[in-house]
């Protein structure tokens, strides 16, 4: 059925764009997965089973700490959950084209080798992968990788996105740098540009701490004093109204922003300043790709769904998951093929357009493979903002005002920056 | 009676012939019922919860609304905004079109991935049709034998035999579908979709997209222009597309398919609705919570009618013996786009 259909045509396409770049071929489907039977009654029969396009879901399981103050600790299948109901959601819209698709997951110990995991994935050529920048690097750079699309849903590091970037490593994950380009976009919106700075021990910290320094000069904030806490040792139940008062005195400024990936301290830090200022950064109000008071462009939908998989709210490496999945399953959908190389040769051209519930479409840089996407700005009770905020111009899409520009990114590997 | 041919001079006066409005609230949870003499808001009334797609029976006298969150479509009396009784409907209605039959409804359930096709005198449900996610828009042909659904994540229209109530083809189109729209003589289908910012035409009888029509207005960039509703007018020859967050509305050349001009509206706009005669159509404005009134012939907005928090459907209610009428959010009965009646 259906075969004559060609793809639909995409904004890119009416511009007159459009290149598709030429990879090397190798077909492979592998048989993976339950099944994912279309229901009776609507949707068109099968004549067979057609034999499904597989994903593989590869994870590296971390160890984190505690949670502070009896918050709900980071899910143990975050990530995952979001790319299972990605595959639901490739499924009940395959089944009108033909197309099947399945999911392996392997979920690697702290210390065990990543790439090991390759194998269980029987060959899929479309790996979601959850991991910290080293093993993405480690699995991108295996020979058995060379014909596969590595999506990144857990790695916000800017470095993936720049020197240390590979062709055909997507991030679907924002970096560092958008999640602080969205926050400073807001806080000059609003002239809150005075930041005073507090740090964490950790590398993600320094690395956050970074970004919200380079987004300042972006966009015209000031970072007026930097201070670092370190949370070891210290009861925060005891000390935090002593011990925060000390670190957050400094000249005038008009939010404190805090570097603390782990939550080590940043959730007490939240009226516990010097000055009543607002936190802002890892926690307080927080740039995010997804987050559970996410409504707005039909989110609602998304969001329920999940929940309903799930038990419990969204996350933004959970959306990561989803769309990763979705991302492949909606270029096999617009081909109405399950030919690993066609969906590849599409998902890494600049043709390829897809919606995420964020009230844009959704497309790969072609200078390094990161999902254009907007960067929500919340706090756990709503949405702030929705960067790019308004009045950040840029001649392409004032999506590219979050992140690495093309001439800002030292990336070559996707054959140069435009 | 005064034939509408006459009235529309009147009309454009702002004088005599009174046509009745409803607009759905979102937020409020209310229908606002604008008097189209004075294009004051003769009254508003509670309904469900969440209420988006309304239309009216043929004969004006019975109001149907999908109150979504209260999983329910609701049969109101339109004189008095009492609740007669809820429809089974499926989880989450969001749009629905009426049958030529004005009978037969068929539901889009967002949340299930379903069209529920309700008996709306027996209040029986006559199916529950698999679709693609988030079913939304809903359209039946105006000879009955066909209703189509868009789904938003699926990115299809599915096309649904309307007598064995199965689903019996799909067409791809462009990301987030939203509305569609059937031509009065049948042969075309016109379908919005929201990301992919385009409106797709489709033909009928070979399910396939003939045209694809692309936007573009100075200032604003690709991606803040979203088409969501479409009308098209009784003669057929211009087709109104409201484009969401660029806060206009485009007017289409039906035959040469091309743009003629774009309307400034309010902000967000979901949906439009045509008036009896074709002289003036309205907008529903999410953001900024108003209505639009568009002088048709001149392409110009000519006023604007707050209404309550995030007005997503209007329709305009048909006169007692008239032809049925519908709305945004709702196809009509014989295709018209919009208003009919007398």
């Amino acid at each position: 059925m259906e075969t004559s259909r060609g793809r639909m045509p995409t904004r890119s396409d009416l511009a007159g764009g459009g290149r598709a770049r030429v990879a090397a071929a190798l077909a492979l489907a592998a048989l993976l997965g339950p099944a994912h039977a279309a229901p009776e009654g609507g949707a068109p029969t099968q004549a067979r089973q057609p034999t499904p396009l597989a994903i593989h879901y590869i994870e590296r399981r971390v160890e984190r700490p505690k949670p502070l103050n009896n918050e709900p600790p980071v899910p143990d299948d975050e990530g995952r959950a979001g790319a299972q109901l990605g595959l639901a959601d490739g499924n009940a819209t395959g089944r009108f084209v033909g197309l099947r698709f399945s999911l392996r997951t392997s979920v690697v110990e702290p210390g065990a080798d990543l790439r090991a995991a390759l194998t269980e994935g029987e060959g899929a050529r479309f790996l979601v992968v959850n991991a910290p920048a080293a093993d993405l690097l480690a699995l991108a750079d295996m020979p058995e990788t060379r014909d596969a699309v590595i999506l990144n849903v857990g790695a916000p590091d800017v470095a993936l996105r720049d020197r240390d970037c590979r062709a055909r490593l997507l991030h679907v994950l924002p970096s560092r740098d958008m999640l602080a380009d969205a926050l400073v976009q807001l806080l000059a919106h609003k002239r809150w540009t005075r930041i005073l700075l507090v740090q964490g021990p950790g590398a993600g910290d320094a690395a956050y701490a970074e970004a919200l320094r380079r987004s300042a000069r972006k966009f015209g904030a000031r970072i007026v004093a930097e201070s670092s806490f370190d949370a070891r040792g210290a009861d925060l139940r005891d000390s935090a109204l002593r011990e925060f008062a000390l670190v957050t005195r400094g000249p005038e400024h008009d939010v404190v922003a805090v570097a603390d990936e782990a939550g080590e301290f940043g959730p007490n830090l939240v009226y516990n300043t010097a000055s009543p200022r607002p936190v802002v950064g890892t926690q307080g109000l927080s740039p995010a790709a997804w987050g559970r008071p996410v409504e707005a462009w039909a989110a609602v939908q998304l969001q329920a769904r999940f929940a309903k998989l799930a038990q419990r709210p969204m996350g933004p490496v959970d959306w990561a998951g989803w769309m990763a999945v979705h991302a492949v399953t909606e270029a096999a959908t617009q081909l109405k093929s399950a030919d690993p190389e066609a969906v590849r040769r599409l998902l890494l051209s600049d043709r390829f357009e897809v919606g995420g519930f964020k009230g844009r479409a959704l497309s790969f840089r072609a200078w390094n493979g990161q999902l254009r996407q907007p960067v929500f700005v919340l706090w756990p009770g709503a949405v702030v903002a929705a960067a790019p905020v308004e009045g950040f111009l840029h001649r392409r899409t004032e999506l590219d005002t979050l992140g690495l520009d093309a001439p800002e990114s030292a990336c070559r590997a996707f054959g140069g920056s435009r | 009676m005064i034939r509408p041919t006459l009235l529309a001079l009147v009309l454009l006066a702002g004088a005599a012939r009174a046509e009745e409005i409803f607009v759905s609230n979102e937020r409020d949870n209310t229908v606002s019922v604008i008097d189209s003499r004075d294009w004051s808001v003769a009254r508003t009334f509670p309904v469900g919860r969440r209420p988006r797609g309304l239309t009216f029976s043929p004969d004006g006298r019975r109001l149907y609304v999908c109150a979504s969150d209260s999983d329910a479509v609701q049969v109101i009396d339109p004189d008095t905004g009492r609740l007669l009784h809820d429809l089974p409907s499926g989880e989450d209605p969001e749009q629905f079109a009426l049958a030529p039959d004005g009978r037969t409804l068929f539901i889009a359930n967002e949340n299930n991935a379903t069209t529920t096709v309700v008996d709306a005198e027996a209040r029986r449900v006559l199916a529950q049709i698999d679709v693609g996610i988030e079913p939304e828009g809903m359209a039946v042909s105006p000879d009955g034998a066909l209703a189509v659904t868009t789904s938003e994540t699926t990115n299809m229209v599915h096309w649904i035999d309307a007598r064995t109530l199965q689903a019996i083809d799909a067409t791809p189109v462009g990301q987030r579908p939203r509305h569609a729209e059937f031509t009065r003589d049948g042969r075309t289908l016109w379908v919005s979709s929201e990301i992919g910012g385009t409106v797709s035409v489709i033909d009928v009888a070979t399910r396939q997209v003939v045209e694809t029509i692309a936007f573009e207005i100075k200032g604003i960039s690709a991606d803040r222009i979203q088409p969501v509703g479409i009308a098209l007018t009784e003669d057929g020859a211009t087709a109104f597309v409201a484009l969401g967050p660029s806060d206009r509305v485009a007017a289409i050349d039906t035959r040469t398919r091309t743009v003629t001009a774009y309307i400034l509206v309010g902000r967000r706009v979901w949906h439009v609705a045509m008036l009896p005669g074709g002289r003036e159509l309205v907008t529903t404005n999410g953001v900024s919570g108003d209505v639009t009134v568009i002088d048709a012939a001149a392409l110009k907005a000519v006023r604007s009618v707050k209404v309550g928090r995030y007005p997503w459907g209007a329709a305009v209610r048909p006169k007692a013996g008239a032809t049925p009428g519908a709305t945004p959010g709702a196809a009509r009965p014989e295709g018209r786009t919009a208003g009919g009646g007398e």
